[in-house]
């Protein structure tokens, strides 16, 4: 977890620093609504992920946060970009997404950042992240500096549209399909967006977090052990 | 129009009429009826499925081919034939399980598949310090011999899918030397789960540094001949030069990595670049070529096995003289409680270990099972760690949410991006260099669906 600092550190939303709580889980082994004595349904335990970081972030990552925000324009870097994250040693800009486009290309073109190279898109589901329930992650290389960032964007999941970077990655064209096909993140802009692994007429988005695993329950030596996703287990 | 009655076909070959033109369906042996039905529509333009089950399509891949005659108008792939939802499954699973599910991923490159999912899933858990020295050397030792086994197979079907079937029959003859390898070592020829989360999941058993050391003399012999047969051979040369052209601007802009990308010239390799696994203690030279070519590729690939052999010897070397250590992290809250061992029904549990939990100490057990049914919890956020697969970039991007199974596991597979390539390889060309050109990118279809 990184450490707290000074409250004078860009770029920052007033309450982005510290851990930001995503979800809350509660009781044990997946099970609601039994009677469970053993206490441990009563477990509250709430999901927290990595937050915002604050100045300086250590090694070369301010530089690049440096050059980044000389490439933007002050004014341009704060609008854009939501918050910095650095967590083991990675850096991860959470970008707008009406800034998306302006920012790739801005990564992409600057001499002092050339990030030429985009190893694609991940799509990311929080479905109790209020109004942030999809997240599209991008990982960018750049071979000229021999660095690494990443660059996460969400949206909501009732207006699930990102603008598409195929016109300045077009490495993304299938990445942005998987992405599409799994999450049901809408790339708009992008040159075909249809279903790349799943059949043209699949129902849903199958690595959203409500979309079920799916499967029988299986029968070994006379007992029947259910389905992994109705298993009981660990939460 | 005339008829063949296939009995493997579920519908009888001939041709109808659709609202998008007239449609032929071959089986075999009646091309005859193509051509001259095609004579009698007067266009010279046919669009051609090719695949998914088609020996040349190097896997489970469905080629959209639009044709001039010959030539290559357009080209567009179809994939998803090979989907097993091995991502989602991982969600439901440990960490630790999580190994056995990526492995199967790129079915050519086990190892590469496990080693950037623990690399991912020990950074999260920031024990990349702690992995033991000799678990980093038989991660380096593994994933050399399955970059030789996964080249000799891109060479051996590659070969066989233009005809040169004594390129198949020698690659796989090599590979599966490799393969007996791999089976001394992890007791399974492919599918190991043998890199895990922490290490790896056995030692190395007795005997196995003079089998490598033999493969290693024998390989010094047998390498030459891929040179022999294919180097110079005009026939060969033929067929790959020139063909699937694509350059560092095309590289760059489709995010093509691995020999395709160094053929351009370009010397990108992660092992030199952002090395992992101590990779910067070995010795050896990142190929490249100017060619941008299939033929270059080619090269690139047999010259890239000598370089593999060149670390192999060195990590049996280095495995002389670490003996006895230690190849799981020290912390027992994330080591896999015990040593697997071969028992008389196979491999299971080591025999000293159930003598220890069952007879001995009771916390041991407790721990045991703990560990094993529940599994340990990964601190929450992300991290990418990708490392440089016989394709390419392979990485995890592996979300935590602080508990027990991944929240999430993508991979980026290098065949899946370099597939893309295979529009601006093709188009333009002949069809019987797409086969070529498909060839050089050496896409495995298990992980380009995953």
């Amino acid at each position: 977890m990184t450490e707290k600092g000074p409250q004078d550190s860009l770029p920052a939303r007033p309450g982005s620093q510290g851990p930001e709580v995503i979800d809350v889980r509660k009781g044990m082994f997946g099970v609601q609504g039994s009677g469970d004595t053993s206490g441990y349904g009563g477990i509250v335990r709430p999901v927290a992920m990595p937050g915002g970081s604050p100045k300086p972030y250590g090694g070369w990552f301010d530089e690049l946060a440096e050059s980044f925000e000389s490439a933007l324009r002050p004014e341009g870097f704060v609008s854009a970009v939501e918050k910095v994250v650095v967590y083991r040693r990675e850096i991860t800009f959470f970008i707008r997404r009406g800034d998306l486009l302006k920012v790739a290309e801005t990564l992409r073109n600057d001499p002092a950042l050339r990030f030429e190279f985009c190893s694609g898109v991940s799509g990311v589901h929080y479905p109790n992240d209020e109004g942030r329930e999809l997240h599209a992650v991008y990982h960018l290389l750049s071979m000229t500096h021999n660095r690494r960032i990443r660059l996460e964007v969400t949206c909501p999941d009732n207006d699930p549209h990102i603008p598409s970077v195929v016109a300045i990655y077009p490495t993304n064209d299938w990445h942005e399909r998987e992405t599409y096909d799994f999450f049901g993140i809408i790339f708009d802009g992008h040159p075909a967006l249809t279903r790349i692994e799943m059949p043209d007429d699949w129902p849903g988005h199958p690595q959203r977090k409500d979309y079920p695993l799916g499967g029988i329950p299986v029968e070994y030596k006379g007992a029947t052990i259910p389905p992994p996703d109705q298993r009981r287990s660990y939460t | 129009m005339t008829t063949t009655n296939d009995p493997y076909a579920t519908f009888e070959a001939g041709s109808s009429d659709t609202t998008t033109g007239r449609v032929f369906t071959v089986t075999g042996q009646d091309w005859d009826s193509v051509v001259s039905g095609i004579a009698e529509e007067g266009d010279e333009r046919v669009v051609v499925n090719m695949g998914p089950q088609h020996p040349s399509t190097h896997g489970v891949l469905r080629l959209i081919l639009e044709l001039e005659g010959e030539t290559v108008t357009e080209a567009r792939c179809g994939i998803g034939y090979l989907h097993t939802g091995i991502e989602k499954n991982m969600e439901f699973r440990t960490w630790v399980q999580g190994v056995t599910f990526c492995t199967r991923m790129d079915y050519l490159s086990p190892f590469f598949n496990e080693t950037t999912y623990s690399l991912g899933v020990e950074k999260l858990l920031d024990i990349e310090d702690d992995i033991p020295e000799k678990a980093d050397v038989m991660r380096v030792l593994l994933m050399e011999l399955n970059r030789i086994s996964s080249h000799l197979v891109a060479i051996a079907t590659g070969g066989m899918e233009i005809g040169a079937l004594t390129v198949m029959t020698i690659g796989f003859r090599e590979r599966e030397l490799v393969l007996d390898l791999f089976e001394l070592i992890t007791g399974l020829r492919m599918n190991h789960a043998f890199i895990r989360p922490g290490g790896v999941a056995q030692d190395m058993p007795p005997g196995a540094l003079d089998e490598i050391r033999d493969f290693i003399a024998l390989m010094k012999k047998r390498l030459p001949e891929y040179a022999d047969l294919c180097n110079a051979n005009p026939i060969f040369k033929a067929r790959l030069e020139n063909v699937g052209h694509l350059d560092l601007a095309g590289c760059m802009a489709l995010g093509i990595t691995g020999p395709p990308l160094r053929s351009t010239g370009y010397p990108w390799d992660l092992r030199k670049m952002q090395p992992y696994c101590g990779y910067e203690d070995y010795e050896f030279d990142v190929i490249t070529r100017d060619s941008m070519d299939a033929y270059g590729r080619f090269r690139i690939r047999v010259d890239e096995m000598w370089e593999s052999l060149k670390i192999v010897e060195q990590s049996a070397n280095r495995l002389g003289d670490l003996e006895g250590a230690p190849i799981m992290v020290a912390d027992k809250k994330i080591a896999w409680p015990s040593q697997l061992a071969i028992g008389s029904d196979g491999m299971g549990n080591s025999l000293d270990h159930i003598r220890h939990i069952m007879g001995e100490s009771m916390e041991a057990l407790i721990h045991h099972f703990k560990l094993v049914t529940e599994g340990f919890r990964v601190p929450a956020g992300q991290a990418y760690v990708p490392i440089e697969s016989p394709r390419g970039e392979l990485g995890a991007h592996v979300v935590s949410d602080g508990g027990t199974r991944p929240y999430r596991a993508h991979f980026r597979d290098p065949s899946f991006t370099n597939l893309q390539a295979t529009s601006v390889m093709s188009e333009g060309g002949m069809i019987a260099d797409v086969i070529v050109a498909i060839a050089s990118i050496d896409p495995v279809m298990g992980g380009v669906d995953r």
